[in-house]
This record gives C-alpha cells, structure tokens and sequence, in this order.
C-alpha cells in the first residue's frame, strides 16, 4: 500500500500524450528556423521579437528601422493564412486580466532588460553558440517552469 | 526585394508559430508545467527552430555580408552579467503566469485573441519602463 503511494507521489514526469504533437511542432519550429536564417541573409539581423519591438519602441530611429514594420506585417499575416488552411488556431487562456497585465509587463521588463527572449537568446542566440544566450534560455525555461509550479502548488 | 524577403520572412515566423502551438497559451503552459500533465511539444519547436539555424547560420557566414545590407549587426558581448540573468528569471516569471512570450503575443493579435492585447499592451509598458529605469545595453541587438 504505502509503496504504492511511494511511486504515485515521487516526482515523475507524466506526459500528456492527448495533447502532445511532436510533428506540426517540429514543422513550426523548422519554419521559425527558415525566417531566422533568412533575415540574417538579407538584413543581417538577429530575429528576436522582443528585440526588435525595443528597436522600435526605445530608439526611435523610424526611417531606420521601417523593416520592423514590415516584418511584424509579416508575422500577423502568418497566423492568418494558417488559419486559412488548417482552420481557426487555438488559443485558450490560461489567466484572467490582471494577472495577464502582470505577466505582459513582466515579460516586457524581464526581456528589455535581459536582452533577449524565447526568439533572439532562444532560437537565435542558442544557434551562434552564444553563452549569453545559452544561460538566459535555462534561466527562463527554468524561472517559468518554477512559477508554473508555484502556480499549481497555490491551486489557483 | 529587401522588403518582399523580409515580408516572407515574418510570414514564415508567423506561420511556424501558429503550426508550432505556441500561439496557445495553455499549451505553453503545459511545456512549461512539468510536475502536472507535461506537454513536450515545445522543446521540438526549439529542436527544429534550433538545427535549421545552425545549419543556416553557419552557410550565411561564410558570405562576407548579408545580400541587403553592409554588415552582420550581431551582438559582441560575451561575458555574463547580472543584469542578464535577473532579467530572464522575471522574464520566465511572467512566461509562466501568461503562457505568451513576445513573438506569440504579437503574431496572435491577427487572431482577435483577446488577451494577448492586453498582454501585448502590458509588455509594451514594461519594455518603456524597463528603458527608463536601465540604459539600453547598445552593443546588444537582441
């Protein structure tokens, strides 16, 4: 009995295989890839989302920087044209709006200030073999994993 | 041209979101929630995100410079910092309680999703209020 309760209670990974999509994810990803690579190609830029939204936001250089513009164009038709071919994309909730408020200017602060997020340390930063990078994404893999389970662990 | 590639190139960004799944939140949360019902799918995002940027990165530097531009414009900073590491821990916090990162947050207001206006609105007082508390790091350009 109690060794039953032992192995239900250690610490293992449960998968959620109902939801789990190895595929189209993987598939994103390489897209996500191809832009990267391709920016870099052309413009000679980093592709790093939080980067570019400072870019524009705190140094103002507008004519300098039109092709964030252009980009971030880019990036909300990509969703439409999914949607045109799978169907609408689902995007569920997971907090209410004051909590979503806290965690857009925590984001927004945490990003500015580390230089960097899931796109620019992440996918790019990780792919220069940059060491900046590689210890913020296990930060933040690691700092968001803990407030999840702090989360769960409140029961809200 | 310059301006075509870089419209593909958001496009391609968008489009690999949304067939990623990132542009759920509660499926961010589940990758993120590992003592519940753990969703891997988006360590398989970072794994293709990953290897085509290597792979590619690795060929566009071997040409001199980019097709549209003088120069790579790469940040040179090397060393770790504490400004670094605090920044990415509150970025990880607010990861996990909204379950949108930038990249997704913007992408899915093409969606009327809701929430990720107010979360995009949040994000871009936090940006404004983090520049004015902290000088921007300028050799940085990500």
């Amino acid at each position: 009995m109690s060794l039953c309760n032992e192995n239900k209670s250690e610490n293992m990974i449960v998968i959620d295989w109902s939801n789990f999509t190895p595929f189209t994810s993987l598939l994103g990803g390489v897209l996500i890839g191809f832009s990267a690579v391709l920016l870099m190609l052309i413009n000679g830029r980093i592709a790093g989302v939080s980067g570019l939204l400072s870019k524009i936001l705190v140094y103002k250089n507008i004519s300098k920087n039109l092709w964030v513009f252009i980009f971030f164009t880019g990036l909300l038709l990509g969703p439409i044209f999914y949607s045109f071919l799978t169907g609408p994309i689902k995007s569920n909730s997971v907090v209410d709006i004051p909590w979503l408020i806290l965690a857009g200017l925590l984001v927004g602060f945490g990003t500015f200030i580390g230089n960097g997020c899931t796109s620019g340390h992440g996918i790019c930063g990780l792919s220069r073999f940059s060491i900046r990078s590689l210890a913020a994404v296990t930060t933040f893999v690691f700092s968001g994993m803990l407030t999840v389970y702090i989360i769960r662990f409140m029961g809200s | 041209m310059k301006i075509l590639f870089t419209l593909i190139s958001g496009v391609l960004f968008g489009f690999g979101l949304a067939m990623s799944g990132m542009l759920n939140p509660s499926k961010v949360r589940a990758f993120l929630d590992i003592s519940g019902e753990w969703d891997p799918s988006l360590a398989f995002v970072m794994a293709g995100g990953i290897f085509v940027t290597i792979v590619g990165y690795w060929l566009v530097f071997k040409k001199e410079k980019p097709i549209f531009s003088n120069q790579f414009s790469l940040p040179e900073r090397k060393e770790l910092d504490i400004r670094l590491i605090t920044g990415s821990v509150i970025f990880g916090v607010g990861w996990g309680i909204g379950g949108l990162c930038p990249g997704p947050s913007i992408a899915i207001l093409s969606n009327h999703f809701f929430p990720a206006i107010i979360f995009t609105v949040s994000m871009i007082v936090g940006i404004i209020v983090g520049s004015i508390l902290f000088k921007p790091n300028k050799l940085n350009v990500n």
